[in-house]
């Protein structure tokens, strides 16, 4: 059985309270094996953040688990939820999120050195990454020097340098031209594939760009209301029972 | 070549109605030499990876079509029993004809799933939504499939490779475009019954033919013509 990188089960995010309460997600199930990658589809408003945001540990559940790498996060301090994000999740945003003064290098490095990690370890590290998005000679280049294709790898490296294992993208490909964004996502894709371990869950709203994924979950109003995988009418029929 | 046997239960000839671009894309093969049945199928199925099979009865057909409209002359026939055609000078002025004029959407079969979408928005108790939402499951499948077939290649070494590729996108996009107005319809009916509209049956009389006839205006005809 593949191993279990993140499980969301029965997990409701509710803002405001009483009457004026708004419900962004309700009675969520999902788990993310490592080796899979899953796409989460739906229109404005239907969830798609709030759920990354959840399985990222950044916003607690009114109910519900959420349990990443094994660890119950509502069991952890705050202290310990930050060493697990810092030391399991990567973040892909959008706008790349990159620090205009630190080079590719240390932008990747920069989450091993806040962990602690030896300069000489971190660098290895950072270079095998930065190796595994095809960049390991941007490595000492500033963010303004590289392509908006590139930044984004340089971030997907970020996501998973060291003992990082799950990404959580939010919209990656959102700021990129066609082709760019098929080369981020086929990076993204092969970093997955690799057997090293590691997953991912990617929002959109661009169907051709969740295709790339082994599952995708769509959400409306903050539920599931259905899955699909490649080949398998299955599963979508599965839905109709929601 | 990778996913050549996927695409095939999606699309067939039929379906996607090429029988027309057959005829086009056989004499646009003869103008690069003289052939017979066999290998302009084959030829065909390799140029277009294999996406729309044809049989080789259909070729022949094409072919005597062809010879009929002096596009293309019949000549001999070889050891083997080819029976080879070449192209003529009129068939060569068709290929560049065909090659620089844009292809007629509108000249293209009908669409099954906006007919099967608009009947069923007239018929009371049918569930749209559910409609329109595995249908999206549906094609977001295929998607996801054309994707993985895609992407089982590398970058194209050859024009073979490349013209394969050049149709899975061009699948690809169908696909995403169908998925973008499944999208856009679901809005559309959302905000369509906060407005109150909701289907009907039958309509007691049809409605006549033709201009209505002149008349002076009575209660009647003004309630007929609201």
């Amino acid at each position: 059985m593949s191993q279990e990188l993140l499980r969301l089960t029965g997990v409701s995010r509710q803002y405001g309270r009483g009457e004026t309460a708004v419900s962004a997600l309700a009675g969520i199930d999902l788990t993310i094996a490592a080796g899979e990658m899953v796409a989460v589809m739906g229109a404005s408003g239907s969830g798609k953040s709030t759920l990354l945001t959840v399985a990222g540990g950044l916003t607690k559940p009114t109910s519900g688990e959420v349990v990443i790498d094994g660890q119950w996060i509502s069991e952890l301090s705050a202290k310990q939820l930050a060493v697990v994000r810092r030391r399991t999740l990567g973040f892909v945003f959008q706008d790349f999120n990159l620090i205009p003064a630190l080079t590719a290098l240390e932008n990747v490095t920069l989450p091993l050195e806040l962990d602690g990690w030896r300069a000489r370890d971190s660098r290895r590290a950072g270079m095998d990454a930065l190796a595994s998005v095809e960049l390991s000679d941007r490595a000492h280049r500033f963010p303004d020097d590289l392509s908006g294709g590139q930044q984004q790898r340089v971030a997907i490296a970020r996501a998973v340098v060291g003992t990082r294992r799950l990404i959580l993208a939010d919209e990656p490909t959102g700021a990129l031209d066609s082709q760019t964004g098929e080369l981020v996502l086929r990076i993204l894709r092969r970093r997955v594939d690799a057997g090293a371990g590691a997953g991912a869950v990617l929002v959109t709203h661009d169907a051709r760009h969740a295709a790339w994924a082994d599952r995708v979950v769509h959400l409306q109003d903050g539920r599931i209301v259905g899955q699909t995988s490649q080949g398998t009418a299955e599963e979508a029929l599965l839905g109709a029972d929601r | 070549m990778p996913g050549v046997y996927i695409l095939d239960m999606y699309y067939s000839v039929e379906h996607c109605g090429v029988y027309v671009s057959v005829r086009q894309s056989i004499l646009a093969i003869l103008d690069q030499g003289s052939s017979y049945g066999y290998r302009l199928r084959a030829e065909f199925e390799r140029r277009t990876g294999a996406t729309w099979p044809l049989n080789v009865g259909q070729i022949y057909n094409t072919l005597d079509r062809l010879e009929r409209d002096g596009l293309v002359v019949k000549g001999e026939t070889d050891a083997e029993g080819h029976v080879f055609y070449s192209i003529s000078a009129s068939g060569h002025d068709e290929v560049a004809s065909w090659l620089r004029s844009p292809v007629l959407r509108a000249e293209t079969t009908r669409d099954e799933l906006a007919i099967k979408l608009a009947i069923a928005v007239t018929l009371p108790g049918v569930d749209i939504d559910e409609i329109v939402r595995l249908q999206r499951m549906s094609t977001m499948s295929t998607l996801q499939d054309l994707t993985r077939a895609k992407n089982s290649g590398g970058d194209p070494g050859s024009t073979d490779e490349l013209a394969w590729l050049l149709v899975v996108d061009s699948m690809i996009f169908q696909a995403e475009a169908e998925i973008r107005w499944l999208d856009h319809s679901r809005s559309r009916l959302t905000r369509a019954r906060a407005e109150g509209l909701s289907a009907t049956g039958i309509q007691p009389e049809l409605p006549r033919r033709g201009r209505p006839a002149r008349s002076e205006p009575t209660s009647t005809n003004e309630s007929v013509a609201r």
